[in-house]
Protein backbone atom coordinates (compact mmCIF):
# COMPACT_ATOMS: atom_id res chain seq x y z
CA UNK A 1 0.00 0.00 0.00
CA UNK A 2 1.61 3.71 -0.94
CA UNK A 3 -0.49 7.00 0.10
CA UNK A 4 -1.26 8.10 -3.42
CA UNK A 5 -4.98 9.08 -3.22
CA UNK A 6 -5.54 7.12 -6.62
CA UNK A 7 -3.85 3.85 -8.04
CA UNK A 8 -4.06 0.95 -10.16
CA UNK A 9 -2.30 -2.23 -10.24
CA UNK A 10 -2.04 -4.36 -12.75
CA UNK A 11 -5.97 -3.65 -13.70
CA UNK A 12 -7.67 -5.52 -16.72
CA UNK A 13 -10.92 -4.82 -17.45
CA UNK A 14 -13.65 -5.28 -20.68
CA UNK A 15 -17.35 -5.00 -21.94
CA UNK A 16 -18.11 -8.81 -22.70
CA UNK A 17 -15.73 -9.87 -25.29
CA UNK A 18 -14.22 -6.25 -25.41
CA UNK A 19 -11.07 -5.84 -23.73
CA UNK A 20 -10.78 -2.40 -22.66
CA UNK A 21 -7.73 -2.74 -20.02
CA UNK A 22 -5.33 -5.14 -19.45
CA UNK A 23 -3.01 -5.50 -16.90
CA UNK A 24 -2.92 -1.15 -16.46
CA UNK A 25 -0.57 0.45 -13.59
CA UNK A 26 -0.81 3.80 -12.70
CA UNK A 27 -0.85 6.31 -9.71
CA UNK A 28 -1.68 9.39 -9.21
CA UNK A 29 0.19 11.54 -6.40
CA UNK A 30 -1.66 13.94 -4.03
CA UNK A 31 -2.55 17.18 -5.44
CA UNK A 32 -1.17 15.94 -8.45
CA UNK A 33 -3.09 17.32 -11.51
CA UNK A 34 -3.25 14.81 -14.21
CA UNK A 35 -4.72 15.12 -17.70
CA UNK A 36 -5.81 12.21 -19.63
CA UNK A 37 -5.97 12.20 -23.81
CA UNK A 38 -6.49 9.57 -25.94
CA UNK A 39 -8.42 8.62 -28.91
CA UNK A 40 -12.26 7.95 -28.63
CA UNK A 41 -13.69 4.97 -27.33
CA UNK A 42 -10.19 4.04 -25.74
CA UNK A 43 -11.85 3.84 -22.40
CA UNK A 44 -10.77 7.19 -20.56
CA UNK A 45 -14.53 7.44 -19.30
CA UNK A 46 -13.79 4.56 -18.07
CA UNK A 47 -10.85 4.71 -16.48
CA UNK A 48 -12.45 7.15 -14.01
CA UNK A 49 -15.72 5.16 -13.56
CA UNK A 50 -13.11 2.23 -12.03
CA UNK A 51 -11.60 5.08 -9.95
CA UNK A 52 -14.88 6.21 -8.45
CA UNK A 53 -15.20 2.81 -7.97
CA UNK A 54 -18.66 2.45 -10.37
CA UNK A 55 -17.61 0.20 -12.16
CA UNK A 56 -15.03 -2.99 -10.61
CA UNK A 57 -11.60 -4.09 -12.39
CA UNK A 58 -12.33 -7.97 -14.02
CA UNK A 59 -8.69 -8.46 -12.35
CA UNK A 60 -6.08 -5.98 -10.13
CA UNK A 61 -6.63 -3.99 -7.33
CA UNK A 62 -8.06 -0.65 -7.82
CA UNK A 63 -7.41 2.03 -4.62
CA UNK A 64 -8.64 5.05 -3.79
CA UNK A 65 -8.50 7.18 -0.45
CA UNK A 66 -10.63 9.90 0.13
CA UNK A 67 -13.79 11.63 -0.81
CA UNK A 68 -14.38 11.35 -4.77
CA UNK A 69 -16.49 14.13 -7.06
CA UNK A 70 -17.10 13.59 -10.13
CA UNK A 71 -17.85 15.78 -13.32
CA UNK A 72 -19.78 14.26 -16.05
CA UNK A 73 -19.33 14.14 -19.76
CA UNK A 74 -22.78 14.94 -20.04
CA UNK A 75 -25.32 17.44 -18.40
CA UNK A 76 -25.81 16.33 -15.07
CA UNK A 77 -26.87 19.37 -13.07
CA UNK A 78 -30.92 18.51 -11.62
CA UNK A 79 -32.76 20.76 -13.88
CA UNK A 80 -35.67 21.15 -10.61
CA UNK A 81 -33.56 22.37 -8.28
CA UNK A 82 -32.07 25.98 -8.47
CA UNK A 83 -27.88 26.96 -8.95
CA UNK A 84 -27.67 27.30 -5.13
CA UNK A 85 -29.78 24.58 -4.71
CA UNK A 86 -27.80 22.35 -6.94
CA UNK A 87 -24.13 23.12 -4.99
CA UNK A 88 -25.65 22.73 -1.85
CA UNK A 89 -25.83 18.99 -2.53
CA UNK A 90 -21.94 19.02 -2.31
CA UNK A 91 -22.21 20.96 1.17
CA UNK A 92 -24.97 18.73 2.93
CA UNK A 93 -22.59 17.70 5.30
CA UNK A 94 -22.65 21.42 6.67
CA UNK A 95 -25.96 21.48 9.08
CA UNK A 96 -25.84 25.22 9.89
CA UNK A 97 -28.09 26.63 7.20
CA UNK A 98 -26.32 29.88 7.56
CA UNK A 99 -23.19 28.60 7.30
CA UNK A 100 -24.24 26.73 4.32
CA UNK A 101 -25.41 30.03 2.52
CA UNK A 102 -22.32 31.85 3.12
CA UNK A 103 -20.52 28.57 1.27
CA UNK A 104 -22.75 28.96 -1.45
CA UNK A 105 -22.68 32.57 -2.11
CA UNK A 106 -18.37 31.52 -1.64
CA UNK A 107 -19.00 29.00 -4.03
CA UNK A 108 -20.84 31.26 -6.69
CA UNK A 109 -18.75 34.60 -6.07
CA UNK A 110 -16.17 31.59 -7.30
CA UNK A 111 -17.52 31.20 -10.85
CA UNK A 112 -18.55 34.81 -10.95
CA UNK A 113 -22.40 33.93 -10.64
CA UNK A 114 -23.64 35.88 -7.71
CA UNK A 115 -26.78 37.12 -9.43
CA UNK A 116 -27.38 33.52 -10.39
CA UNK A 117 -28.01 31.78 -7.34
CA UNK A 118 -32.21 31.24 -7.85
CA UNK A 119 -31.65 30.71 -11.65
CA UNK A 120 -32.42 26.99 -13.05
CA UNK A 121 -30.58 25.43 -15.12
CA UNK A 122 -32.03 25.79 -18.02
CA UNK A 123 -31.70 29.34 -17.83
CA UNK A 124 -28.29 29.58 -17.88
CA UNK A 125 -26.03 28.98 -21.07
CA UNK A 126 -23.87 25.67 -21.64
CA UNK A 127 -20.62 27.28 -19.65
CA UNK A 128 -22.91 28.92 -16.96
CA UNK A 129 -23.87 25.05 -16.74
CA UNK A 130 -20.37 23.73 -16.86
CA UNK A 131 -19.37 26.45 -14.13
CA UNK A 132 -21.89 25.20 -11.88
CA UNK A 133 -20.78 21.65 -12.03
CA UNK A 134 -17.63 21.96 -11.22
CA UNK A 135 -18.43 24.40 -7.91
CA UNK A 136 -21.00 21.74 -6.66
CA UNK A 137 -18.12 19.13 -7.87
CA UNK A 138 -15.81 21.48 -5.55
CA UNK A 139 -18.37 22.48 -2.68
CA UNK A 140 -17.57 20.51 0.18
CA UNK A 141 -14.06 18.44 1.15
CA UNK A 142 -13.85 15.69 -1.36
CA UNK A 143 -9.81 15.57 -2.13
CA UNK A 144 -10.52 13.92 -5.41
CA UNK A 145 -11.70 15.34 -8.46
CA UNK A 146 -12.26 13.45 -11.50
CA UNK A 147 -13.28 15.54 -14.49
CA UNK A 148 -14.33 13.77 -17.72
CA UNK A 149 -14.23 16.03 -20.45
CA UNK A 150 -15.81 18.75 -18.68
CA UNK A 151 -15.35 22.39 -21.39
CA UNK A 152 -16.20 19.64 -24.78
CA UNK A 153 -19.25 20.64 -25.50
CA UNK A 154 -18.12 24.24 -25.16
CA UNK A 155 -16.65 26.75 -27.66
CA UNK A 156 -12.82 27.51 -28.27
CA UNK A 157 -13.13 31.25 -26.07
CA UNK A 158 -14.78 29.63 -23.39
CA UNK A 159 -12.98 26.91 -23.12
CA UNK A 160 -10.08 29.48 -23.00
CA UNK A 161 -11.70 31.44 -20.00
CA UNK A 162 -12.76 27.97 -17.72
CA UNK A 163 -9.29 26.56 -18.17
CA UNK A 164 -8.50 29.67 -15.89
CA UNK A 165 -11.15 29.56 -14.08
CA UNK A 166 -10.39 25.97 -13.36
CA UNK A 167 -7.04 26.81 -12.67
CA UNK A 168 -7.80 29.37 -10.22
CA UNK A 169 -10.72 27.42 -8.37
CA UNK A 170 -7.69 24.63 -7.99
CA UNK A 171 -5.30 27.51 -6.32
CA UNK A 172 -8.24 28.24 -3.74
CA UNK A 173 -9.44 24.67 -3.26
CA UNK A 174 -6.85 22.32 -3.93
CA UNK A 175 -7.73 18.27 -5.41
CA UNK A 176 -5.99 15.94 -6.39
CA UNK A 177 -7.37 16.32 -10.09
CA UNK A 178 -7.65 13.60 -13.05
CA UNK A 179 -8.95 15.32 -16.17
CA UNK A 180 -9.88 13.64 -19.41
CA UNK A 181 -9.83 15.70 -22.39
CA UNK A 182 -9.43 15.68 -26.23
CA UNK A 183 -8.14 18.95 -25.88
CA UNK A 184 -4.30 19.10 -26.32
CA UNK A 185 -3.87 22.25 -25.24
CA UNK A 186 -6.11 21.91 -22.28
CA UNK A 187 -4.03 19.30 -21.10
CA UNK A 188 -1.06 20.91 -21.60
CA UNK A 189 -2.20 24.01 -19.89
CA UNK A 190 -3.44 22.95 -16.87
CA UNK A 191 -1.73 19.14 -16.32
CA UNK A 192 1.23 18.09 -14.32
CA UNK A 193 1.72 15.30 -15.99
CA UNK A 194 -0.33 14.34 -19.18
CA UNK A 195 -0.48 10.33 -20.03
CA UNK A 196 -1.40 9.89 -23.63
CA UNK A 197 -3.74 6.60 -23.85
CA UNK A 198 -3.32 4.09 -27.14
CA UNK A 199 -6.24 2.59 -29.15
CA UNK A 200 -7.73 -0.19 -27.16
CA UNK A 201 -6.57 -1.93 -25.06
CA UNK A 202 -5.42 1.13 -23.78
CA UNK A 203 -1.91 1.47 -22.82
CA UNK A 204 0.31 4.52 -21.51
CA UNK A 205 1.96 5.25 -24.23
CA UNK A 206 3.38 8.37 -23.08
CA UNK A 207 3.98 10.32 -20.26
CA UNK A 208 4.60 14.18 -20.46
CA UNK A 209 5.81 16.30 -16.78
CA UNK A 210 5.49 19.87 -16.65
CA UNK A 211 6.90 21.98 -13.92
CA UNK A 212 5.52 25.09 -14.55
CA UNK A 213 2.83 27.29 -12.46
CA UNK A 214 -0.88 27.45 -12.86
CA UNK A 215 -2.21 29.31 -14.49
CA UNK A 216 -0.09 29.00 -18.03
CA UNK A 217 0.23 31.49 -20.83
CA UNK A 218 -1.29 29.42 -23.78
CA UNK A 219 1.71 30.68 -25.86
CA UNK A 220 4.46 29.79 -23.19
CA UNK A 221 7.21 27.69 -25.17
CA UNK A 222 6.77 24.76 -22.54
CA UNK A 223 3.10 24.54 -23.18
CA UNK A 224 3.65 25.14 -26.93
CA UNK A 225 6.29 22.00 -26.81
CA UNK A 226 4.06 19.91 -25.24
CA UNK A 227 0.95 20.61 -27.55
CA UNK A 228 3.51 19.14 -30.01
CA UNK A 229 4.83 16.36 -28.40
CA UNK A 230 1.51 14.85 -27.83
CA UNK A 231 0.34 15.06 -31.51
CA UNK A 232 3.43 13.51 -32.54
CA UNK A 233 2.58 11.06 -30.10
CA UNK A 234 -1.00 10.55 -30.92
CA UNK A 235 0.86 9.90 -34.79
CA UNK A 236 -0.82 14.00 -36.25
CA UNK A 237 2.56 15.46 -36.63
CA UNK A 238 6.17 14.75 -37.46
CA UNK A 239 8.53 14.87 -34.01
CA UNK A 240 11.53 16.11 -35.90
CA UNK A 241 9.38 18.49 -38.07
CA UNK A 242 8.60 20.82 -35.28
CA UNK A 243 12.41 20.30 -33.66
CA UNK A 244 13.24 22.12 -36.94
CA UNK A 245 11.15 25.17 -36.59
CA UNK A 246 11.76 25.48 -32.98
CA UNK A 247 15.84 25.76 -33.81
CA UNK B 1 -46.46 44.31 -29.74
CA UNK B 2 -49.16 46.48 -27.67
CA UNK B 3 -51.52 45.23 -30.79
CA UNK B 4 -50.74 42.17 -30.54
CA UNK B 5 -51.60 41.80 -26.46
CA UNK B 6 -55.00 43.06 -27.38
CA UNK B 7 -55.56 41.05 -30.34
CA UNK B 8 -54.79 37.75 -28.27
CA UNK B 9 -57.90 38.35 -26.28
CA UNK B 10 -59.93 40.36 -28.72
CA UNK B 11 -59.88 37.57 -31.05
CA UNK B 12 -61.32 35.09 -29.11
CA UNK B 13 -63.93 37.15 -27.70
CA UNK B 14 -64.66 38.50 -31.59
CA UNK B 15 -65.44 34.42 -32.41
CA UNK B 16 -66.91 33.40 -29.85
CA UNK B 17 -69.45 36.97 -30.62
CA UNK B 18 -69.52 35.50 -34.07
CA UNK B 19 -70.80 32.03 -33.25
CA UNK B 20 -73.58 33.59 -30.61
CA UNK B 21 -74.53 36.04 -33.80
CA UNK B 22 -74.82 33.15 -35.87
CA UNK B 23 -77.08 31.21 -33.33
CA UNK B 24 -78.90 34.37 -32.96
CA UNK B 25 -79.53 34.86 -36.71
CA UNK B 26 -80.23 31.06 -37.33
CA UNK B 27 -83.05 30.98 -34.90
CA UNK B 28 -84.39 34.08 -35.95
CA UNK B 29 -84.46 32.80 -39.41
CA UNK B 30 -86.03 29.64 -38.10
CA UNK B 31 -84.13 27.58 -40.29
CA UNK B 32 -85.25 24.90 -37.80
CA UNK B 33 -88.05 24.69 -35.81
CA UNK B 34 -87.93 25.89 -32.23
CA UNK B 35 -88.85 22.23 -30.61
CA UNK B 36 -85.66 21.28 -32.33
CA UNK B 37 -83.26 24.27 -31.98
CA UNK B 38 -83.64 26.67 -29.03
CA UNK B 39 -83.09 30.47 -29.38
CA UNK B 40 -80.32 32.22 -27.19
CA UNK B 41 -83.08 33.93 -25.44
CA UNK B 42 -84.84 30.31 -24.45
CA UNK B 43 -81.63 29.12 -22.96
CA UNK B 44 -80.56 32.21 -21.15
CA UNK B 45 -84.56 31.14 -19.51
CA UNK B 46 -83.65 27.92 -18.95
CA UNK B 47 -80.68 28.80 -17.10
CA UNK B 48 -82.05 31.05 -14.78
CA UNK B 49 -85.04 28.42 -14.20
CA UNK B 50 -82.21 26.02 -13.58
CA UNK B 51 -79.81 28.12 -11.48
CA UNK B 52 -83.39 29.27 -9.21
CA UNK B 53 -84.44 25.96 -8.40
CA UNK B 54 -81.19 25.00 -7.27
CA UNK B 55 -80.98 22.04 -9.72
CA UNK B 56 -78.06 23.11 -11.90
CA UNK B 57 -75.77 23.65 -9.28
CA UNK B 58 -77.01 20.10 -7.55
CA UNK B 59 -75.97 18.54 -10.90
CA UNK B 60 -72.88 20.57 -11.35
CA UNK B 61 -71.50 19.21 -7.36
CA UNK B 62 -72.64 15.75 -7.71
CA UNK B 63 -70.55 15.64 -11.09
CA UNK B 64 -67.75 17.46 -9.40
CA UNK B 65 -67.58 14.80 -6.74
CA UNK B 66 -67.65 12.25 -9.03
CA UNK B 67 -65.10 13.18 -11.29
CA UNK B 68 -62.65 14.11 -8.50
CA UNK B 69 -62.66 10.95 -6.51
CA UNK B 70 -62.59 9.33 -9.39
CA UNK B 71 -59.41 11.01 -10.76
CA UNK B 72 -57.67 11.33 -7.10
CA UNK B 73 -58.09 7.74 -6.55
CA UNK B 74 -56.58 6.27 -9.90
CA UNK B 75 -53.68 9.23 -9.37
CA UNK B 76 -52.98 7.99 -5.99
CA UNK B 77 -52.87 4.38 -7.37
CA UNK B 78 -51.59 4.86 -10.77
CA UNK B 79 -48.33 6.68 -10.07
CA UNK B 80 -46.98 4.24 -7.91
CA UNK B 81 -47.71 1.62 -9.87
CA UNK B 82 -46.22 3.55 -12.81
CA UNK B 83 -43.55 3.88 -10.69
CA UNK B 84 -42.84 0.54 -10.17
CA UNK B 85 -43.56 -0.79 -13.44
CA UNK B 86 -41.07 2.07 -14.41
CA UNK B 87 -38.55 0.86 -12.21
CA UNK B 88 -38.88 -3.21 -12.48
CA UNK B 89 -38.59 -4.61 -15.67
CA UNK B 90 -40.04 -7.81 -14.70
CA UNK B 91 -42.93 -6.28 -13.47
CA UNK B 92 -43.56 -4.19 -16.82
CA UNK B 93 -42.70 -7.52 -19.24
CA UNK B 94 -45.93 -9.06 -16.85
CA UNK B 95 -48.04 -6.57 -16.75
CA UNK B 96 -47.45 -4.28 -19.93
CA UNK B 97 -49.82 -6.54 -22.12
CA UNK B 98 -52.59 -6.65 -19.64
CA UNK B 99 -52.64 -2.40 -18.90
CA UNK B 100 -52.52 -1.97 -22.74
CA UNK B 101 -55.16 -4.04 -23.27
CA UNK B 102 -57.19 -2.33 -21.00
CA UNK B 103 -56.25 0.91 -21.82
CA UNK B 104 -57.89 0.70 -25.29
CA UNK B 105 -60.43 -0.92 -23.93
CA UNK B 106 -62.79 2.09 -23.82
CA UNK B 107 -64.37 2.55 -20.49
CA UNK B 108 -67.91 3.04 -21.36
CA UNK B 109 -67.90 -0.75 -22.89
CA UNK B 110 -67.86 -1.18 -18.48
CA UNK B 111 -71.00 0.95 -18.18
CA UNK B 112 -73.33 -2.04 -18.16
CA UNK B 113 -70.94 -4.53 -15.30
CA UNK B 114 -70.95 -0.61 -13.17
CA UNK B 115 -74.34 -1.00 -12.92
CA UNK B 116 -74.80 -4.66 -12.33
CA UNK B 117 -71.86 -4.23 -9.91
CA UNK B 118 -72.86 -0.80 -7.98
CA UNK B 119 -76.17 0.16 -8.81
CA UNK B 120 -76.70 3.79 -10.43
CA UNK B 121 -75.50 6.86 -8.24
CA UNK B 122 -72.13 7.54 -7.31
CA UNK B 123 -70.27 4.21 -7.39
CA UNK B 124 -70.69 2.99 -11.03
CA UNK B 125 -69.83 6.56 -12.02
CA UNK B 126 -66.30 6.61 -9.83
CA UNK B 127 -65.81 3.14 -11.22
CA UNK B 128 -66.12 4.12 -14.76
CA UNK B 129 -64.02 7.69 -14.11
CA UNK B 130 -61.19 5.13 -12.46
CA UNK B 131 -60.84 3.21 -15.50
CA UNK B 132 -60.73 5.67 -17.46
CA UNK B 133 -57.67 7.63 -16.42
CA UNK B 134 -55.83 4.96 -13.90
CA UNK B 135 -54.15 3.09 -17.19
CA UNK B 136 -53.20 6.42 -19.04
CA UNK B 137 -51.80 7.33 -15.77
CA UNK B 138 -49.85 4.42 -15.05
CA UNK B 139 -48.31 4.70 -18.44
CA UNK B 140 -47.46 7.80 -18.36
CA UNK B 141 -45.22 7.21 -15.24
CA UNK B 142 -43.84 4.82 -16.11
CA UNK B 143 -42.76 6.15 -19.25
CA UNK B 144 -41.37 9.00 -17.62
CA UNK B 145 -39.38 7.21 -14.95
CA UNK B 146 -38.00 4.72 -17.38
CA UNK B 147 -36.61 7.88 -19.48
CA UNK B 148 -35.35 9.43 -16.56
CA UNK B 149 -31.34 10.22 -17.90
CA UNK B 150 -29.16 7.47 -15.51
CA UNK B 151 -26.86 10.16 -14.62
CA UNK B 152 -28.89 11.76 -12.21
CA UNK B 153 -29.13 8.50 -10.22
CA UNK B 154 -25.35 8.62 -10.52
CA UNK B 155 -25.48 12.11 -9.03
CA UNK B 156 -27.89 11.43 -6.20
CA UNK B 157 -25.40 8.16 -5.54
CA UNK B 158 -21.98 10.38 -5.16
CA UNK B 159 -23.68 12.62 -3.31
CA UNK B 160 -24.77 10.31 -0.59
CA UNK B 161 -29.04 10.12 -1.29
CA UNK B 162 -30.55 7.54 0.44
CA UNK B 163 -33.20 5.61 -1.55
CA UNK B 164 -36.01 7.72 -0.20
CA UNK B 165 -34.43 10.45 -0.87
CA UNK B 166 -33.48 9.47 -4.10
CA UNK B 167 -37.07 9.17 -4.47
CA UNK B 168 -38.36 12.47 -3.43
CA UNK B 169 -35.30 14.27 -4.66
CA UNK B 170 -35.13 12.93 -7.77
CA UNK B 171 -37.10 10.02 -9.22
CA UNK B 172 -40.32 12.25 -8.74
CA UNK B 173 -38.97 15.94 -9.41
CA UNK B 174 -37.71 14.05 -13.36
CA UNK B 175 -41.28 12.63 -13.84
CA UNK B 176 -43.39 15.51 -12.67
CA UNK B 177 -43.41 17.57 -16.51
CA UNK B 178 -44.08 14.62 -17.75
CA UNK B 179 -46.87 13.31 -15.38
CA UNK B 180 -48.21 16.71 -15.14
CA UNK B 181 -48.82 16.86 -18.78
CA UNK B 182 -50.73 13.51 -18.49
CA UNK B 183 -52.98 14.17 -15.79
CA UNK B 184 -54.07 17.14 -18.11
CA UNK B 185 -55.01 14.97 -20.65
CA UNK B 186 -56.83 12.29 -18.05
CA UNK B 187 -58.73 15.23 -16.43
CA UNK B 188 -59.97 15.79 -19.80
CA UNK B 189 -61.04 12.34 -20.23
CA UNK B 190 -62.35 11.54 -16.61
CA UNK B 191 -65.06 14.85 -17.07
CA UNK B 192 -65.97 12.94 -20.96
CA UNK B 193 -66.45 9.89 -19.13
CA UNK B 194 -68.71 11.50 -16.10
CA UNK B 195 -71.10 13.15 -19.21
CA UNK B 196 -71.30 9.74 -20.64
CA UNK B 197 -71.84 7.51 -17.52
CA UNK B 198 -74.02 9.44 -16.00
CA UNK B 199 -76.58 10.01 -19.01
CA UNK B 200 -77.01 5.79 -18.90
CA UNK B 201 -76.36 5.29 -14.48
CA UNK B 202 -76.77 8.42 -12.64
CA UNK B 203 -79.74 9.94 -10.70
CA UNK B 204 -78.55 13.15 -11.04
CA UNK B 205 -75.18 15.07 -12.46
CA UNK B 206 -74.79 17.49 -15.59
CA UNK B 207 -74.80 13.87 -17.77
CA UNK B 208 -77.70 13.02 -16.16
CA UNK B 209 -79.70 16.26 -16.74
CA UNK B 210 -79.11 16.44 -20.16
CA UNK B 211 -80.78 12.86 -20.53
CA UNK B 212 -83.55 14.41 -18.38
CA UNK B 213 -84.16 17.15 -20.78
CA UNK B 214 -83.90 15.15 -23.51
CA UNK B 215 -86.65 12.70 -22.53
CA UNK B 216 -89.06 15.84 -21.05
CA UNK B 217 -88.19 17.45 -24.28
CA UNK B 218 -86.91 20.63 -22.96
CA UNK B 219 -84.25 21.44 -25.65
CA UNK B 220 -83.69 25.11 -24.13
CA UNK B 221 -82.11 22.71 -20.75
CA UNK B 222 -80.12 20.51 -22.94
CA UNK B 223 -78.08 23.17 -24.58
CA UNK B 224 -77.40 25.14 -20.97
CA UNK B 225 -76.52 21.72 -19.82
CA UNK B 226 -74.39 21.39 -22.53
CA UNK B 227 -72.54 24.77 -22.05
CA UNK B 228 -71.89 24.40 -18.63
CA UNK B 229 -70.14 20.67 -19.35
CA UNK B 230 -67.98 22.99 -21.85
CA UNK B 231 -67.08 25.77 -19.76
CA UNK B 232 -66.22 23.31 -16.57
CA UNK B 233 -64.12 21.15 -18.89
CA UNK B 234 -62.05 24.59 -19.45
CA UNK B 235 -61.79 25.81 -16.06
CA UNK B 236 -60.77 22.11 -15.10
CA UNK B 237 -58.65 22.08 -17.68
CA UNK B 238 -57.07 25.93 -16.70
CA UNK B 239 -56.16 24.97 -12.91
CA UNK B 240 -54.12 21.90 -14.39
CA UNK B 241 -52.68 24.27 -16.17
CA UNK B 242 -51.81 25.93 -13.23
CA UNK B 243 -49.07 23.00 -12.03
CA UNK B 244 -47.20 24.04 -15.46
CA UNK B 245 -46.00 27.00 -13.80
CA UNK B 246 -44.15 25.90 -10.40
CA UNK B 247 -40.73 26.81 -10.94
CA UNK B 248 -39.68 23.62 -10.43
CA UNK B 249 -40.69 21.92 -13.10
CA UNK B 250 -40.83 24.06 -15.91
CA UNK B 251 -37.36 22.90 -17.30
CA UNK B 252 -39.69 20.15 -18.87
CA UNK B 253 -41.46 22.60 -20.65
CA UNK B 254 -39.09 24.74 -22.21
CA UNK B 255 -36.16 22.51 -23.50
N1 LIG C 1 -21.96 0.64 -21.06
C1 LIG C 1 -21.16 0.01 -21.95
N2 LIG C 1 -21.46 -1.22 -22.38
C2 LIG C 1 -20.66 -1.86 -23.27
N3 LIG C 1 -19.55 -1.34 -23.77
C3 LIG C 1 -19.18 -0.11 -23.38
C4 LIG C 1 -19.98 0.63 -22.45
N4 LIG C 1 -19.39 1.84 -22.24
C5 LIG C 1 -18.29 1.83 -23.02
N5 LIG C 1 -18.16 0.68 -23.71
C6 LIG C 1 -17.05 0.30 -24.59
O1 LIG C 1 -15.84 0.61 -23.91
C7 LIG C 1 -14.99 1.36 -24.72
C8 LIG C 1 -14.43 2.53 -23.91
O2 LIG C 1 -15.51 3.42 -23.63
P1 LIG C 1 -15.29 4.81 -22.92
O3 LIG C 1 -16.62 5.44 -22.74
O4 LIG C 1 -14.47 4.60 -21.71
O5 LIG C 1 -14.44 5.58 -24.02
P2 LIG C 1 -13.85 7.06 -23.97
O6 LIG C 1 -12.38 6.94 -24.09
O7 LIG C 1 -14.40 7.79 -22.80
O8 LIG C 1 -14.42 7.65 -25.32
P3 LIG C 1 -14.86 9.17 -25.62
O9 LIG C 1 -13.59 9.94 -25.71
O10 LIG C 1 -15.52 9.07 -26.94
O11 LIG C 1 -15.74 9.62 -24.51
C9 LIG C 1 -15.77 1.84 -25.92
O12 LIG C 1 -15.05 1.55 -27.07
C10 LIG C 1 -17.05 1.05 -25.89
O13 LIG C 1 -17.04 0.12 -26.94
MG1 LIG D 1 -15.78 9.37 -22.54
Amino acid sequence: MSDNPLQLDNVSFGFGSIAVFEKLSLAVARGEFVAIVGPSGCGKTTLLDLFSQFRAPTSGTIQCTGGVRMVYQHDSLFPWQTVSQNIALGLSHITDAGEQRRRIGEMLSLINLEQFGDTYPHQLSGGMRRRVELARALAGDSDILLLDEPFSALDYLTRLRLRNELARMLEEFPRTVVLVTHDIEEAAQLADRVLVFSERPARICCEITLELKRPRELTHPQVVQTVHRILAELGLEHQDRHLAVLA
Amino acid sequence: MKIKLSSSQLLPALVLLGALLLWIVLSLLKVFPESVFPSPLAVAKGFVEEARSGRLLDDLVASLFRVTTGFVLSVFTGIPVGLWLGRSQRARQALLPTINFFRNLSPLAWIPFAILWFGVGDLPTIFLIFMAAFFPTVIATMGAVASIPSVYFRVARDYGFSNSKILTHVTLPAIAPQVITSLRVTAGLAWLVVVAAEMIAGRAGLGFAIWDARNGLRMDLLVCGMIVIGLIGVVIDRILVQLTKIPSVRWGYER
